[in-house]
This record gives C-alpha cells, sequence and structure tokens, in this order.
C-alpha cells in the first residue's frame, strides 16, 4: 500500500468513526479532534523523506489492516489477577491500561487527598478546569503526523493530577498491556498535571501480552509547573511484531527539575519523541535513555530541548547497544533560542555495536541562536575498550564473561539515574538477563510475553 | 612584527570593510540572459568543444530541468532567478597569448591589485597561477616549467582541447551531472576552470593555484576544476577568489573532482573571500559549491583547508570518498560569518576501504546577525573494516544577534568502526579579553588575537602564502563586529 492510501484510509476511518470518536468525550476533546485531523490530512504519517524520520520507515508499520478500537471493549477476566508486576521492594501505584484505554476495574490508589488519577475521559467531563486549561497545549499535532493522528483518535488514557505542594511519595506505575486476539493499533492519550511545589513519580511500562501484530501510539503531555519535582520513567518491553510510537511533550516552568528516563529493552520497532519546553528561568533537566536492541529490531529516539528562556540546565544522555541485525538511530536537537542567556546544555549520545550487521546512525544537533551559551554535544560509536577488556582477561574472567562485564558497566551508566532504589535494582537485573540473552521478563510473570 | 607592518595591518582592519570590491572595465563578450538548451550549445559552440562535451552538457541541463533547488540547508535564500542571470561571460581576448604583453593591461592591472602577479618574473613566491575571470581562464603561469615534468596545468579549455582523452575519461566521474541540483547546472553551463594532471611519481614542485574573479554584472560564474594525480604523485593546490561590490546577488556554482591514486596526495586549499553583500545584507555572492574528491587507490591521501570569510550565502561540502584502502583524508575549515553571512559547511567523510581514517576539525565564528552551520556526514559502509574517524566542531558566538548550528550525521554499519564526534558551543571568555586588557591590549586587538588563536588548528594546515592572507581575512571579516 502506498503512504497516500494509509493516509486517506485513516480520513475514512475518521469520517465514517466521527461519532463513535465524539461519543463519551467532552466537546473540548471533540474540537480538538477536529483541528488535529486537519494537521493530519496536510501532515500524514511521517515518511523517510521526513527528515526528522530518515532513518526510520513507518510505512511498513503502518501498511497493515489493523483493528482500530473507537469505544471502550470490555476485558476479559480480571487484568489485576491475570498481571501482576514482580518488582520487590518496588511498591506503586498501580493503573493498569487496556489497549490504551483506562482499565474500568483498577484497583483503589494509596493516593495523598486531592491527588487525581483517573482516566482521560472521565477527567475530561469532571476535571474539566484542569483539563481543559492543559489538553492539547503542549503536544504539537501541527509539527508531527503522529501526534495529529493519536489527537485526532484519542479517547482515553490516563489522566494525572498533583496538586499544588502534595509530594506523593508512592510512584505511579501506570501499566499498559496490549491484548487483543486481532491485530490491533491502539491510540493511548495521557495528561499529567504537576502543580507548583508538588512532586511525583510516574512510571510507564508497555508490555504485550498475546502475539497479535501491535502498533501503539502514544502521545503524553506534562505540564511540570514552578518548584516542581517530576520523575518520568519508560519502560519498553514488547514482543518483536510490535510498533511502539511514544510521544512525551514536557512543559517546565521556573525552578523545576524533572528527570525522564526511557528504557527500551525489547521491540520490534520504537521511536521515541521526547520534547522539553523550557518554559521559565532556573529549570533543570535530565533526560536519559538506554536501548538494547538486537535480532531485527529497530529503535528511534529523537529528543528536542528547546531553551526558550533563560538559566536552565539541560543534560541529556542516550547509551545504546545493539547486536545482530537490530538499527538504531538517535537525533538530539537542543535549540537555544536568542536571549535564552546563560543556558547551560549537553548532550551526549554512545554506542556499541556488537555485530557487522548491526547499524547506528546518530545526529546530534545544536542550534544555537543565543551567545552567553555552554553547548556540547558529542556522540560515539565503537567497540569495547582492547585494554579494560586485557585488564580483565589477565585476571582470569573469560572473554564471554568480561564482554559481558563491560557491556553491563557501559549500560549502567544510564540505570544509576534513576532515582527509585527499587526499580534500579531491577532494572539491573533485568539488563543483566537482556544482555546474556535470556527472556527478559520477570520470573513469576504469568504472562507469556516475548515469545 | 615590525611597527610600520602592524600599523598597516592595524590600518586595513579598521579601514576596509571588503578591498576587492573594486570593478573593472574590461571588454567582455557577453551572451544573452537566460537559459534554454540554445544557451547551452551556444557556449559549446562559443568554446568549439567536441561532440562529447556537448552531450555531456545537455544531458546535464535536461537533469537540471527536473530538479527543484534543495531546501534542507538552514539557509534563507530569496527564490533566484534562473532566467535572469548570463551564463557566459568572457574577457575579449586577441586571439591566442604569446606572451604576458598579450594580456588587456586592463586585466593585468585589475589583478595587480588583488595582489595576484601574472608576471612570471615578479613572482616571489613559487607558486604556479591560472586566472579565471568571470566564464573564461585568462592566463596561465609556469606552463612551460611545469609540462617538462609532465605535469599539465592549464585551464580547463584549454584541457579539453588538448588533452580530450583525458577530460573524457575523468570528468563527471566524482561528480556526476545527476549529482545536485547546483552540480547539474554547473555541468550543463560550466564555462572554465582548472585542470591539473600529476603523472605517476611526480612531486609538482611547485604550489598550483587558481584564483577565480567574478567582475561582470548580471552574471553567474560556473567553473569546473579537475584534478587527477596518479600512484606516488603529489601536488598541493590553492584557490582564492574575489568579486565586486554590487547590489544584486550573483550566483556561483562550482565543481571541484579530484582523483587521487595509490600512495598519491593531494592538499586543496581554499580561502574564499566572495563580496559577503553589506552591513544590511544587501547584494553577496551566491556561493554554491559541490567539491568530492575519490582516494581510488591504497594508501591515498587527501587535505582539504579551508577559510570561508565571503559570500551572502555559502552551501559547500568538500566530501571525500575513501575507496581504496589504509586511505585517509583530512578537513579543516574556519568559517566566519558577519553582518547578515549565511553560510551552511561541512564536509562528507564515507568510508568503503578497509582501514580507512578520517578527520574533521571545524571552527565556525558568527558574528553580527549571521548564521553559521556545520553539517557533516560520516559514513561507514557495512564491509568497511577498522575504520576511524574523528570530528570536532567548535563555534563562537560573537554577539546575541547571530546563530552558530551543528547538524553532523553519523551512520555507522560496521562494528570494527570507531567515529567519535564532539561539538562545543561558547562565546569569548571574558577573562580572556580582561587578561589581554590587562596586558595593555584593546578589545578589539584581544578578541582578534584570541579568533587568530582558536582558528590556529586550521591556518596551520595551509600553504605560507595563504595562511598570512587567511589570517588578515580573519580581523577584517570581524571588523566592527565586537562593540
Amino acid at each position: 500500500m502506498s503512504i497516500d492510501t494509509i493516509n486517506n484510509d485513516f480520513a475514512d476511518l475518521f469520517e465514517q468513526g466521527k461519532s463513535l470518536l465524539d461519543d463519551k468525550s467532552s466537546k473540548f476533546m471533540n474540537t480538538k479532534r477536529e483541528e488535529a485531523f486537519e494537521q493530519f490530512k496536510r501532515l500524514g504519517v511521517p515518511t523517510l523523506a521526513n527528515e526528522n524520520y530518515k532513518y526510520t520507515n513507518l510505512v511498513p508499520a503502518f501498511d497493515h489492516p489493523y483493528t482500530v478500537d473507537l469505544q471502550y471493549r470490555t476485558v476479559m477476566g480480571d487484568l489485576n489477577e491475570l498481571f501482576y508486576c514482580d518488582v520487590p521492594e518496588l511498591d506503586t501505584n498501580l493503573v493498569l491500561l487496556s489497549n490504551g484505554w483506562y482499565y474500568n476495574q483498577n484497583r483503589k490508589l494509596d493516593i495523598p487527598e486531592g491527588v487525581i488519577v483517573c482516566s482521560l475521559q472521565e477527567a475530561a467531563e469532571k476535571h474539566s478546569e484542569i483539563f481543559d486549561k492543559h489538553y492539547g497545549k503542549y503536544a504539537k499535532p501541527n509539527e508531527e503526523g503522529i501526534v495529529a493522528l493519536n489527537t485526532a483518535l484519542a479517547k482515553d488514557g490516563v489522566f494525572i493530577y498533583v496538586p499544588k505542594n502534595v509530594v506523593v511519595e508512592k510512584p505511579i506505575q501506570v501499566i499498559n498491556l496490549l491484548r487483543s486476539d486481532r491485530d490491533l493499533m491502539a491510540t493511548q492519550r495521557n495528561l499529567v498535571v504537576i502543580e507548583e511545589n508538588a512532586q511525583a513519580k510516574l512510571i510507564f511500562c508497555d508490555h504485550t501480552l498475546t502475539h497479535s501484530k501491535y502498533l501503539s501510539n502514544t502521545v503524553s503531555e506534562i505540564n511540570v509547573a514552578k518548584n516542581a519535582i517530576f520523575d518520568l520513567y519508560t519502560l519498553q518491553n514488547q514482543h518483536l511484531n510490535a510498533t511502539i510510537l511514544n510521544s512525551v511533550f514536557i512543559r517546565q516552568e521556573a525552578n523545576s527539575n524533572v528527570l525522564s528516563n526511557t528504557l527500551s529493552l525489547y521491540g520490534g520497532m520504537i521511536r521515541n519523541n521526547h520534547y522539553t519546553l523550557f518554559d521559565g528561568e532556573h529549570c533543570e533537566n535530565h533526560t536519559y535513555g538506554m536501548y538494547l536492541m538486537d535480532r531485527n529490531q529497530h529503535v528511534d529516539n529523537f529528543t528536542f530541548a528547546d531553551h526558550a528562556k533563560p538559566n536552565c540546565v539541560s543534560n541529556e544522555h542516550f547509551k545504546g547497544v545493539m547486536d545482530d541485525e537490530a538499527t538504531a538511530a538517535f537525533t538530539g536537537k537542543i535549540h537555544v533560542r536568542r536571549d535564552a542567556q546563560k543556558t547551560e546544555a549537553y548532550q551526549k549520545n554512545n554506542n556499541l555495536l556488537l555485530s557487522d550487521t548491526a547499524v547506528i546512525n546518530t545526529k546530534p544537533q545544536l542550534i544555537i541562536d543565543a551567545d552567553d551559551v555552554k553547548c556540547s554535544h558529542g556522540a560515539t560509536v565503537g567497540q569495547m575498550d582492547d585494554d579494560a577488556l586485557f585488564y580483565l582477561r589477565a585476571r582470569g574472567i573469560n572473554e564471554k564473561e568480561a564482554r559481558m562485564m563491560l557491556m553491563f558497566a557501559f549500560a549502567h551508566e544510564i540505570i544509576e539515574k534513576i532515582r527509585i532504589d527499587a526499580l534500579k535494582d531491577r532494572i539491573d537485573e533485568l539488563v543483566e538477563k537482556r544482555l546474556r540473552g535470556e527472556i527478559s521478563k520477570c520470573n513469576t510473570c504469568a504472562i507469556a510475553c516475548n515469545q | 612584527m615590525a611597527k610600520e607592518e602592524q600599523d598597516k595591518i592595524l590600518n586595513e582592519v579598521t579601514q576596509s570593510d571588503y578591498k576587492y570590491g573594486f570593478s573593472s572595465d574590461i571588454d567582455t563578450d557577453f551572451i544573452a540572459k537566460g537559459l534554454s538548451e540554445d544557451v547551452v550549445r551556444l557556449i559549446s559552440a562559443k568554446k568549439n568543444e567536441p561532440e562529447f562535451m556537448l552531450e555531456f552538457r545537455l544531458k546535464a541541463y535536461r537533469h537540471w530541468l527536473t530538479m527543484k533547488m534543495p531546501e534542507w540547508a538552514h539557509l534563507d535564500i530569496p527564490p533566484i532567478n534562473y532566467q535572469d542571470i548570463i551564463y557566459y561571460a568572457a574577457p575579449v581576448q586577441k586571439a591566442k597569448l604569446e606572451s604576458m604583453d598579450d594580456v588587456d593591461p586592463e586585466i593585468r592591472a585589475t589583478f595587480d591589485k588583488l595582489g595576484i602577479p601574472l608576471d612570471e618574473q615578479k613572482l616571489l613566491s613559487n607558486v604556479a597561477v591560472d586566472v579565471v575571470m568571470d566564464s573564461s581562464s585568462v592566463k596561465t603561469t609556469f606552463k612551460e616549467a611545469l609540462a617538462e615534468k609532465g605535469i599539465i596545468f592549464c585551464s580547463f579549455s584549454d584541457a579539453v582541447q588538448e588533452h580530450p582523452d583525458l577530460i573524457q575519461e575523468y570528468m563527471g566521474t566524482v561528480v556526476p551531472y545527476r549529482d545536485n541540483f547546483f552540480a547539474a547546472l554547473n555541468s550543463a553551463v560550466f564555462s572554465d576552470g582548472s585542470f591539473v594532471y600529476i603523472p605517476k611519481g611526480v612531486r609538482c614542485p611547485m604550489e598550483l593555484s587558481t584564483y577565480f574573479r567574478i567582475n561582470a554584472e548580471n552574471t553567474g560564474q560556473f567553473e569546473r576544476t579537475l584534478i587527477v594525480c596518479e600512484d606516488d604523485s603529489y601536488v598541493s593546490y590553492l584557490e582564492g577568489c574575489t568579486a565586486p561590490m554590487r547590489d544584486e546577488n550573483q550566483l556561483h556554482a562550482a565543481i571541484v573532482e579530484i582523483i587521487v591514486k595509490e600512495n598519491a596526495e593531494v592538499k586543496y586549499s581554499t580561502v574564499q573571500n566572495w563580496y559577503p553583500g553589506n552591513k544590511e545584507g544587501v547584494g553577496g555572492i551566491y556561493n554554491f559549491v559541490t567539491k568530492r574528491g575519490i582516494c581510488q587507490g591504497a594508501h591515498a591521501k587527501l587535505m582539504w583547508a579551508q577559510v570561508e570569510t565571503g559570500s551572502a550565502v555559502t552551501w559547500k561540502y568538500p566530501s571525500t570518498i575513501l575507496l581504496g584502502d589504509y586511505s585517509s583524508s583530512e578537513f579543516y575549515s574556519v568559517a566566519v560569518t558577519n553582518n547578515h553571512q549565511q553560510a551552511d559547511t561541512g564536509t562528507k567523510m564515507i568510508h568503503i576501504g578497509n582501514h580507512t581514517k578520517s578527520t574533521i576539525i571545524s571552527k565556525g565564528i558568527s558574528a553580527g546577525k549571521s548564521n553559521n552551520s556545520y553539517r557533516g556526514l560520516v559514513k561507514v559502509v557495512k564491509n568497511c573494516e577498522g575504520a576511524r574517524n574523528f570530528s570536532q566542531c567548535d563555534s563562537l558566538l560573537l554577539g546575541d544577534k547571530c546563530g552558530a548550528h551543528t547538524y553532523p550525521y553519523l551512520e555507522v554499519h560496521n562494528k570494527s568502526a570507531k567515529v567519535e564526534h564532539e561539538a562545543t558551543t561558547s562565546k569569548i571568555g571574558e577573562d580572556q579579553i580582561f587578561y589581554c586588557n590587562q596586558r595593555g591590549i584593546s578589545t578589539e586587538d584581544a578578541i582578534g588575537l584570541i579568533v587568530n588563536g582558536y582558528a590556529k588548528e586550521v591556518i596551520n594546515k595551509m600553504p605560507m602564502e595563504f595562511a598570512v592572507e587567511a589570517q588578515k581575512l580573519l580581523a577584517i571579516s570581524l571588523e566592527g563586529s565586537v562593540g
């Protein structure tokens, strides 16, 4: 199918499914939906001709007759029973999503008063004063075709609101389960609002539970108000037949502090769009990412740090290990706008290639329009340090183990940035398993994923 | 440095904006404005070219018609009307030149003013020069002396007449006419340029140089340089250019092709100083150049060194294809933009042969309201073992209205490759200026000093005469940018 046919099919879907899409969605959402659809008609699904998608061809992923759920589909069985996240000592507020829809039997959460965690649909109706203020304000449907598509088709997802001065101690863990007996395209839309002085930690986990082919298009909008502290951890662990498009838009107000860590462990094709807008002075942002790819997997991390205000600090570090026929791409953009003086922006991308058929394409970019700044970027592609290898071998460690240790050390630099200890230990364990070629799922997991 | 010398330079720095901005009154042979198949045929006929050249031009022209001007660069270029350009202008000359005396005195005066000696006797330095004015080559010096060694150094037109076999063999092999919009345009209408052929085992005893000058109004300059270096040979080639100050934008679209065979070495240095437009950004040259070399044999070596200070818009990516095993390439660049200048420049290193090596050192300096981008590609193909690349791109910002951008592309398809890229952006440290001030050096001079130090790594790679010119140019280009 050509790209035009794909785009036309979506247009047909939108027009024919309009009444289903509008049903149960708030009026505000539906207005945004219309606007976004116009943008999608203009942009379409990005192709290789789009400079930002130069190394990721989405057309084959879209070129498939997926089922699209325009309404909540009742989940068979109790997801709470079927799935439980087994991370020792990681006590989280667990929220389940099924194919991008907020699960209607989620357990009651242990959250401070005033904090809202609910479905996006519910928030649009019940908390419209918050919802309308933030929804659709940070994502860029006018620039990204897949964001426009998401906004046009989105009906549900998770909504999180942390009021002023409230600290949510227990991390909120949102698990999106892709579970369908038919090939499915899921659209998920999340909105996170962290008010002044508030603090919260959010973990997004994606899991595929059946062998169907999936295309998941998720957009998350996150607003972090003054003096707030926010952590975002994204764990991507799907099967080879899944395409994950994950776009995150973060807006930071003055003095806020955000840490984002995207860990791609497994998945057929992963595209992460990570936008950060510095919309206040003295913000601090740390964006980290790690990708471990083998077989014919593909991962593409696109980040954009938009320094619109002076005196902000951003620090970005992505690391990847590629084996077999895996391909990876990294695009990091830092834009320091005119008058965003005293900006400090750093960016690094390191890659290890383990086979001759693995490919890495990296594009770290600096766009600097202010003079009093400190900006740097660096990218490396290489193999393991022979000296380090020799050092280990000289101490009686066999080559395979020595390589494993070095690879693990390489990845650990990103893992150690995680600010939740239990999660950090867990990821360490998962990564080690992953590097040893064992299936990277939890021991007690009841679900047959990754097969 | 002697006191007078210092004063002289200071005087030059403070007074001149663009000192090559005069124009000369020379009898020039124009053709009508516009571009069509007839114009292509006319240019070919005027140059009395063999059939294969005309065919090449026509193929290129027909292909050009199907292409669009590229828009991906970080440049803001107003639409160019390609029918509003004169594609051929050449100074009228009497028959064939026998000696120096036959060169039009006005042309001689022009080049004397530019400091380019056409007269071999007066030459101080050991440099052979090919002088190209508007569309055609005026004079090539030391031609005979070089011929003794078997070196061919002549204008492209002469080469077409005298060595058609070589031209046919090599032209378009490195930059095919289909390569890009400007390469296709150039291939259709190019008028002249230089041709260099270094036979096997010969080390060229002197620096070869081409000096390009745009003089006529409303014209575009389209020249083509072809350098072929046989096994075990060596040549150092320099290129310089200037143009008069005019309110219009003139188009310059050139092609440089370099073929380096086994164990051969080529150094290609450029000091690009086309008219950059005035302080308000009116006028100036659009410099759209395709430069590419291929290291064909094992251990071949190609070095690019460039100082880019001129042109309203620069769009230029000297590239190397590293085909031979153990071949290597280096790219050193200083790009300075001031006022409303825009530059999008960098390099491409394509690693194909095993154990190939490349180094990229790029220094960007932006001042005024200019934008300066580095755009580069390092590609390691699948079967290329042991490739090594190191890239460093630094940007210096002088003033808060300018921009410095870096767009490196690293594409690695082999695990044995080691590719590193690093870039920094900063302004001149206040502590550095303070240090100089403390020692009685004025702020303006301090900045000149610091900028020169910053660019030294690149300028050191240039031949002596060029290095001196380049340093002065840096100072002039930045004149008035610091307040």
